[in-house]
């Protein structure tokens, strides 16, 4: 068994960056889209500065859209944009387009739930020293909300790590592709445990630190 | 310095049309410190909302230091509330900000350069007394403290005005007295217009030159508040002055009482007058006091004094006669059996 794994440990080692590298960018996506979004979300919501009935609907609907198309359908519905941005659909590049499509949505939802736990009466003494909306979400919202912003990307990560398996079905690359080519079409069992278990640590890892960062940053 | 002129405050619920401020009008004079009383849901938080516009009132006109902040354009509205401060009840302290950061968000707001923002909130916490405290997070601060950080926030642009809302009721009652001390010296030395609402008739007792009696929105009594002391007219307002000058008698000292039972009323310089010792002097009654107290109102005392006059029916008419031409406020509590 020991001879299995050793023998699958470059392929091993080039499917875990892959997925490191298509969750990473679809984490990167996520907050540089994904937070905006959500703050959005939060900000047009009522009682707040940008109090918008229309606007936090049609945000609030395309978000919806996105997060209600299960994540496979999504894989192949994106091909065509996927093929414009990357210029192919399998490989891991290609993967991460609809993992990024998919982690906007998803983060945006944790980033608004994150900013709603904020004392309104804290943003609205903001207001009475005369802040403007710009320095209220900078300065105020922003920080209040950091440990919520990681503990979401943390959140994301893991689901993207879920997320790139599916991919890996159809041709993504990744862990999850591995799994799938020698664990589910040719029953080989060694590889497949040996990929569960690698996921397994990168999810606690994954976790583990977030939870850490979230922790260090919260002074409430 | 504040005018609030016919302000309604109308909120649009499921269930129909609330009303929260019906038709206000008031006046606060510089350098006063006005308080407005009134049970939770009077629309006391309401209205001082209005004063900085963190509610936009249905209609009326509401002006502070000549501007009618209605009018402004968002920015401009912005920089009137620089010299508008405000403090809460929740003391709404950024919680991810040491005690620094979040007055000198308060200076950012304003466009103070970075350079001079660390000596003015150095100021300002040598005035509310938390020099030591300037690296500590709210978590950190006890309920006095964070409410103190919270007035050198409302301070730092050197605001005109000062707006309190229930900014003691969080408190203990030590606590609320130095932040009480804290307010009437930030009123005398910088020359600040307080306006403070409050469920507590303490706080007006305390520090408010000025009171206001607000009920199902509207303001039903005003006046100074010694006056509303010694004299409230409103049955209301009465309850709120019997949470400080309360005289219930037992019953069963009541029944064991044969002569005439008054209640006087001392005000200002009367409290120091010998008006009971020269009464029983001058009449042949011999008087038995039951229940006493002196407040100060805002420093100025008034007495009040539950006192039983026994003798013959005459001498006793005509010493009350007496009290009344001296004291103005006698009431019988019980007369004579």
């Amino acid at each position: 068994m020991l001879d299995r794994i050793i023998e699958i440990l470059p392929e091993l080692n080039t499917a875990f960056f892959e997925t490191l590298l298509m969750v990473g960018i679809g984490l990167l996506v996520a907050l540089i889209l994904g937070l905006p979004i959500g703050i959005l979300l939060y900000v047009t919501d009522k009682g707040l500065f940008w109090e918008s009935r229309v606007a936090k609907g049609i945000i609030g609907i395309i978000v919806n859209l996105v997060r209600s198309v299960p994540f496979i359908i999504l894989l192949v519905f994106l091909f065509p944009v996927t093929d414009l941005i990357v210029g192919r659909i399998t490989g891991p590049l290609a993967a991460s387009v609809s993992l990024s499509v998919a982690a906007i949505p998803f983060y945006a939802r944790i980033v608004e739930s994150a900013a709603r736990e904020i004392d309104k009466g804290v943003i609205e003494a903001a207001i009475a020293v005369g802040a403007s909306p710009w320095l209220i979400i900078k300065d105020i919202i922003l920080p209040e909300t950091k440990p919520g912003l990681i503990s979401g990307l943390t959140i994301t990560a893991i689901s993207l790590i879920g997320y790139s398996a599916m991919a890996g079905t159809i041709g993504g690359g990744g862990i999850g592709d591995l799994a799938i080519r020698y664990g589910y079409y040719r029953y080989d069992d060694t590889v497949m445990i040996t990929t569960v278990i690698v996921l397994i640590v990168l999810v606690q890892l994954i976790q583990y630190l977030g939870d850490f960062i979230a922790k260090t940053v919260n002074k409430k | 310095m504040i005018k609030v002129e016919k302000v309604s405050k109308i909120y649009e619920t499921k269930s129909g049309q609330v009303v929260g401020v019906d038709n206000v009008s008031l006046e606060v004079p510089k350098g006063e410190i006005y308080g407005i009383v009134g049970y939770s849901g009077a629309g006391k938080s309401s209205l001082i909302r209005c004063m900085n516009i963190l509610e936009r009132p249905t209609s009326g006109k509401v002006m502070v230091d000549g501007v009618n902040l209605l009018e402004l354009s968002p920015k401009k509205l912005r920089e009137a509330r620089q010299s508008i401060g405000m403090i809460f009840q929740g003391f709404y302290l950024a919680s991810a900000k040491t005690v620094f950061d979040n007055i000198a968000f308060a200076l950012k707001a304003a466009g103070v350069a970075p350079s001079q923002r660390k000596k003015r909130v150095e100021e300002l916490l040598e005035l509310v007394g938390l020099t030591d405290k300037i690296n500590h997070y709210p978590a950190q601060l006890s309920g006095g403290q964070k409410q103190r950080v919270s007035i050198a926030r409302a301070l730092a642009n050197n605001p005109k005005v000062l707006l309190c809302d229930e900014a003691t009721s969080a408190l203990d009652p030590s606590t609320t007295k130095s932040i009480l001390q804290l307010l009437k010296k930030i009123n005398q030395e910088l020359g600040i217009t307080i306006v403070l609402i409050t469920h507590e008739m303490e706080v007006v007792k305390e520090i408010c030159d000025t009171c206001a009696v607000m009920q199902d929105g509207r303001i039903i009594e005003q006046g100074p508040s010694y006056n509303i002391f010694a004299n409230p007219q409103e049955k209301l307002t009465k309850q709120f002055i019997d949470t400080i000058l309360n005289f219930d008698l037992p019953a069963k000292l009541l029944e064991a009482c044969k002569g005439t039972i008054l209640q006087l009323q001392f005000r200002g310089n009367l409290a120091s007058d010998a008006v009971v010792s020269d009464m029983l002097q001058k009449f042949q009654v011999s008087g038995n006091i039951l229940h006493g107290k002196v407040e100060y109102i805002k420093e100025t005392p008034l007495g009040i004094f539950i006192m039983e006059l026994l003798g013959e029916t005459e001498e006793v008419a005509a010493a009350k006669q007496y009290l009344e031409e001296r004291l103005k406020q006698v009431e019988v509590i019980q007369h004579a059996r």
